[in-house]
């Protein structure tokens, strides 16, 4: 049995394999890419405007949204980074649905790739809102006792987001392997509506937390603007 | 060689069945909170389902890291390759 599309290669040229996880991936990458192209080359503003840009801009609004209730500002800084994240991921188990397709998500190289993007993502953003100094000074908070639980914190929740993924993906594609084989009818049909299920939970989990270590970073140091008031009821 | 076979499919089952115990007991009580937060203040509703599901997500990870233990121990046993290894050499 097949752990991941890591072992599933299609084209091997020396040490040049071409696995079921590149080609998968780059499949993906190609459809959004290409998809989101074409759907914003006509952009209206009118009363009138295709479907595809309404499904558009409420998946951008959307995720808009969530990142705001998190706690980040302006998140048009950050839709780009999350919202891709969660895009990609999304159409990864989305896509379950077209025969002979694996999600590469189910390959712990793309979710360790996914949550290395992550791992490196949190300082940038960090970096950029308070400086290089008061970022790693925020690595020694509340104390300097803390400063190793901090870096130890950062890399274990990277492997986390990494494991996380790549469990839930992984299980979902061996669960309907193997009841394929004991009852192959009707049953696999529910566990594969299942997964999509936790494909999108996943996908929104995965995201979101990103989004929350990057709220973390950029709001670790109390130096930052205040937030503004919530509205007191009269 | 059978007796890493025996080792390794037991102590799968063993690691994938205590292993979602804490898990499956963690996120009961997780969810029964939420549901009585939710009932006293449907208002914060959307806080709440947030949260709940990040926090489910972090707490079923430990289950999903027994899991993966398990299926590698089943299916990408490094001590199972290392005895072909030497079996082959031979």
């Amino acid at each position: 049995m097949r752990l991941s599309p890591d072992q599933m290669i299609l084209w091997q040229h020396g040490f040049l394999k071409l696995n079921g996880t590149i080609l998968f991936t780059w499949g993906l990458m190609v459809v959004l890419a290409i998809g989101s192209k074409l759907i914003t080359r006509n952009l209206s503003t009118e009363l009138t405007r295709s479907r595809w840009q309404n499904l558009l801009e409420m998946v951008v609004t959307g995720m808009m949204k969530q990142i705001k209730e998190v706690g980040l500002r302006n998140p048009a800084t950050y839709l780009g980074f999350v919202g891709t994240l969660f895009l990609f991921i999304a159409a990864a188990s989305l896509c379950t649905v077209i025969p002979g397709y694996e999600p590469p998500t189910s390959s712990l190289s793309t979710t360790a790739a996914l949550a290395l993007c992550v791992f490196v993502a949190v300082p940038l953003f960090g970096i950029e809102d308070q400086g290089i100094g008061g970022y790693l000074k925020s690595y020694a908070e509340p104390t300097i006792i803390m400063l190793p639980f901090n870096i130890i914190s950062e890399l274990s929740r990277t492997l986390a987001l990494a494991v996380r993924l790549f469990g839930n993906m992984m299980s979902g594609a061996m669960i309907i392997a193997i009841l394929l084989t004991i009852t192959p009818f009707i049953f696999p049909v529910f566990m594969t509506m299942l997964g999509l299920l936790t494909g999108m939970v996943q996908a929104y989990i995965f995201s979101i937390l990103a989004a929350v270590y990057i709220a973390a970073a950029v709001a670790a140091t109390g130096t930052h603007k205040p937030r503004p008031e919530p509205a007191t009821n009269t | 060689m059978t007796l890493i076979a025996i080792a390794s499919i037991v102590t799968a089952g063993l690691t994938t069945g205590f292993g979602c115990m804490g898990p499956a007991l963690g996120e009961g009580r997780a969810v029964a909170t939420a549901l009585t937060s939710l009932a006293q203040q449907p208002d914060a509703s959307a806080t709440i389902t947030r949260t709940l599901f990040v926090g489910l997500a972090m707490i079923e990870s430990t289950a999903i890291y027994c899991f993966v233990v398990s299926m590698i121990l089943i299916f990408a046993n490094p001590f199972w390759n290392h005895v072909i290894a030497q079996v082959m050499g031979k």
